[in-house]
């Protein structure tokens, strides 16, 4: 037996070429030494790799003498016997040596399969040098992105509306249109965050009114008709036409309540609706609403009519008769009461001195204060009425006799029993009896005196109860008890009962703005109402608008004159939209939080 | 676009030979785009800080409607140079004129987009729409600051070589380390192989970036060489002493490779991010925008 060896290499162009040798020996060797009977230029090949030798039979054994390993068909081992009649595939590193039998010589064929060096293999070499297959292509990619977007931040959302249309509470979770909110809901509505649906009902249709009517039954009050609401509004600037447009192109109605209403600008408190939302209308409402009782007012600071207050012209009965007067024609109050404020509040006069004497008793001061007689409403908002009992009887007392040091007192609001009281009086009293008709007391001589005194008592007594009618006049008559304060009305006629015209007290003056007392206690009630000034009863102690203005400003901190503190005022401070006889929103939502003002009611702007 | 620009293409050359000097798309007539783009940018600024829109700026009042439609067409009108520069032309409307624009007029998209977000973001798809916008700019920024900078260091570092000759010149040294290698005893012909073996382009996209290829088995292998022939003197017969040659040889020639695939990868790597970004924010627009009318 001899070994054939085939050595196959290739020509650039892939033709084959053969040199083949034979060997006639019993061992041969291979390795990367040029001495070895198979010579295999390859670096992972030791220098005499492994030695192939006949065996018994017609078998050969490949064994290697290395300690290296080599491959049969694909399976690393040191030694292996092989029957060249059925052949076997070997690998040393690069090299492939098929084993064959060609008529009782075994045939080895050696091939490289392998290129000398990685750089050495064939490449595509326009692309070695760029990014190509290290990072998806820019075309896969782009596709990729798009197709992952559109899935998450499109179908999705849009799948989870059509699922979900009308659900009235949805399963908490991640919900598809989650990624379609354009910032968190405000804290009033802050239950709706899991639930688009409940206010976004139709696609492509902005949120209705109805959306909102469904949980605000009771609290949604109109402002006014909504055809002169649409009459009443400015024509739209630039920036109006131009949202008008976008607002036309994708049907969004105008006049809804999310007009005002702003959602998902914030978690934390609703956004305040801004004064610019009421003077769109009201700034030039004259121009546009002809009959409008109503002066335009553009900013607190710089552009809103004058005070009207709601007074008292005249008291027919029961009934009061007011008018709504400015301030600029000097308004009077006629509410039935002859009171002077500043009289009542000096501390050098008749009153002051009184008042120091009841000082002690009733705890005063010096001289009489407000608080004295006025009180305020449980809430701390307005005043309560004053009172005869409260505020005025420790002084005016109504006592008209005295029986074992108990006074009797006439009863305030009914001058029938006045009158009754003091004839009763009159009857069952009689004159002073004189001394002189004592039986032990000293006495002049003779008996002229004492009969003179007796007639004349005996005559003072008989006359004492026709007294009572000069009583009763007097009562009721100038520097009575009844008249000094209250206006007695004319007897109609002889005999027919005494009237005194009824008083009214008005707890509001301004029924269309809104006034919290709680909201000023950092000021003296003589800063805002100068009744120490006031000498007449009629005066109307109210501040007008250059009063407020000395520390209200604008909205925007506009003002007319310099203030010292300014006090930014918007619209919704005083006025509501929704009118439902209660404080304005933005004065609620101050209340609510405790301060008992309007948050930024006490902001102070900036001094200019 | 620019990816063409550093080729030395005849058509290129034509073109710059017709302007009568080299005037790169940056300062394009005397910087007219970006003139152009910092009076849009100003004028958008100034209306945003007198504009007193109510209740507060954001997307949806008039100003926010304005600022976002004119960003969408402006974000449609960028994208469309990757047709554009597939049709060279001259003149006013010169792919040059077209790149300029699209450099000046996408970095002020940054206030436009800025400006209609009125500073109201979220985790939502309108934010993600103004992040992608962010990220395709930072990335075409990016771009511009790298065809700025690189072309000057990467010709530097070719020596006139092109990549093929490269390539050619890698191979040389390999089959020359082949055949030196060959009377090696086994430990020093495996560190051999194992260069041989190893692909200089290999190795992942942090790899090409960095330059850092700290497993290099060429230099492993030149170390371990230079550890037996360092001490030795230089007959001129032994054959490590010409493997080690060859190793220092390589390793010089793979040092100048990574460094040319580092600046081509700094070069190509925005396309990679500014394209597929471009289009994800294309469909994120569309998803922003159906979406604020879905749910109007």
């Amino acid at each position: 037996m001899s070994f054939i060896l085939r050595q196959l290499s290739r020509t650039s162009d892939g033709r084959e070429i053969v040199r083949a040798s034979t060997v006639e020996k019993t061992q041969i060797t291979i390795g990367r030494d040029a001495g070895c009977d198979i010579h295999l230029a390859d670096l992972a090949v030791e220098l005499t790799h492994a030695t192939i030798k006949e065996d018994s039979g017609r078998r050969i054994t490949v064994e290697s003498t290395s300690g290296l390993d080599f491959q049969v068909d694909g399976r690393g081992v040191r030694s292996a016997l092989i029957d060249p009649g059925k052949g076997a595939e070997l690998r040393f590193g690069s090299h492939r040596l098929t084993i064959g039998s060609d008529g009782g010589n075994v045939l080895i064929t050696v091939e490289r399969v392998e290129a000398v060096s990685e750089a050495a293999n064939e490449k595509d070499e326009g692309g070695l040098f760029t990014l190509k297959g290290l990072l998806p292509g820019r075309r896969v990619s782009a596709w990729g992105f798009v197709a992952a977007v559109l899935a998450l931040f499109l179908i999705w959302p849009i799948y989870t509306y059509a699922t979900t249309s009308g659900v009235k509470e949805r399963a908490a979770g991640v919900h598809g249109d989650d990624s379609w909110t354009s910032g968190p809901l405000s804290d009033a509505h802050k239950s709706l965050q899991n639930n688009c649906q409940a206010c976004h009902t139709q696609k492509f249709v902005a949120v209705t009114d109805s959306a909102c009517l469904t949980c605000h039954k009771a609290d949604a009050h109109d402002h006014a008709d909504p055809a002169r609401i649409a009459r009443a509004k400015e024509a739209p600037g630039i920036g109006g036409k131009i949202k008008g447009i976008f607002k036309a192109a994708f049907n969004k109605q105008d006049g809804r309540c999310v007009d005002c209403h702003t959602e998902h600008e914030g978690a934390g408190p609703m956004v305040a609706t801004p004064q610019a939302f009421c003077t769109d209308c009201h700034g030039t409402l004259k121009s546009r609403l002809g009959d409008t009782k109503l002066a335009n007012a553009a900013d607190f600071g710089t552009d809103h009519p004058q005070f009207m207050p709601l007074v008292t012209v005249g008291i027919q009965g029961d009934e009061r008769l007011t008018r709504r007067v400015s301030f600029d024609s000097n308004p009077q109050e006629n509410n039935g009461l002859k009171f002077t404020h500043a009289q009542h509040l000096s501390g050098s006069n008749a009153v002051g001195r009184m008042a120091q004497t009841m000082a002690t008793e009733q705890g005063w001061g010096n001289k009489l204060e407000c608080k004295d007689c006025h009180t305020t409403s449980a809430d701390g908002t307005r005043f309560k009425p004053v009172s005869m009992e409260n505020s005025c009887q420790m002084c005016h007392s109504l006592a008209f006799d005295n029986i074992g040091g108990t006074l009797r007192t006439l009863r305030h609001g009914e001058p029938g029993m006045v009158v009754a009281d003091l004839r009763a009086l009159y009857r069952s009293t009689g004159p002073v009896r004189p001394i002189s008709l004592g039986g032990l007391a000293r006495r002049r001589p003779g008996d002229y005196a004492m009969a003179e005194t007796t007639q004349d008592y005996v005559l003072g007594a008989r006359a004492w109860p026709g007294q009572a009618d000069e009583a009763i006049r007097a009562v009721f008559s100038k520097g009575g008890a009844c008249f000094d304060c209250h206006v007695v009305l004319p007897v109609p006629s002889r005999g027919a009962p005494v009237t005194i015209q009824k008083v009214f007290q008005p707890d509001r003056y301004m029924d269309h703005g809104w006034f919290d007392h709680n909201a000023h206690k950092g000021e003296t009630c003589v800063s805002c109402h100068a009744a120490d000034k006031s000498n007449t009863a009629t005066d109307l102690l109210l501040p007008n608008l250059a009063s407020c203005r000395t520390c209200h400003v604008g909205g925007t901190g506009d003002r007319l004159k310099a203030v010292k503190t300014p006090v930014v005022s918007s619209c919704a401070m005083c006025h509501d939209y929704h009118i439902d006889g209660q404080a304005p929103w933005l004065t609620k939502r101050a209340i609510k939080k405790g301060k008992g003002a309007p948050e930024h009611s006490m902001t102070v702007a900036g001094t200019r | 676009m620019a990816t063409q620009a550093p080729r030395t293409g005849g058509r290129q050359t034509e073109r710059v030979r017709s302007d009568g000097r080299h005037d790169s798309f940056m300062r394009y007539n005397n910087f007219q785009w970006l003139k152009i783009g910092t009076i849009i940018s100003l004028v958008v600024i100034v209306g945003y800080a007198l504009i007193d829109v109510t209740p507060r700026p954001n997307g949806g009042s008039w100003y926010g409607y304005t600022l976002g439609t004119i960003g969408v067409i402006l974000i449609l009108w960028l994208t469309m140079l990757g047709i554009r520069k597939r049709k060279m032309s001259r003149g006013h409307w010169s792919l040059k004129a077209w790149t300029s624009a699209h450099v000046y007029l996408g970095l002020s998209l940054i206030v436009i987009g800025t400006l209609h977000t009125g500073f109201q973001f979220g985790w939502n798809v309108h934010t993600l729409a103004y992040t992608l916008m962010m990220f395709v700019i930072v990335s075409g920024i990016f771009g511009v600051s790298v065809y700025a900078t690189l072309p000057r260091a990467m010709s530097a570092n070719r020596d006139e070589m092109t990549e093929p000759q490269m390539l050619a010149s890698l191979r040389s040294v390999d089959r020359q380390l082949h055949d030196a290698a060959q009377p090696l005893t086994h430990e020093a012909a495996e560190q051999v192989r194992l260069s041989l073996e190893q692909n200089a382009f290999g190795g992942g996209l942090l790899r090409r970036l960095s330059g850092n290829y700290s497993n290099c088995q060429t230099r492993h292998a030149l170390s371990a060489i230079r550890q037996i022939t360092g001490g030795k003197v230089d007959t001129g017969h032994d054959p490590l002493e010409k493997v080690d040659a060859l190793l220092t040889r390589k390793v010089a020639m793979l040092s100048r490779v990574r460094r040319h695939l580092r600046y081509k990868a700094l070069l190509e790597i925005w396309l990679y991010v500014h394209v597929p970004a471009t289009f994800a924010l294309i469909a994120a627009l569309a998803a922003h925008i159906i979406s604020v009318f879905f749910y109007w």
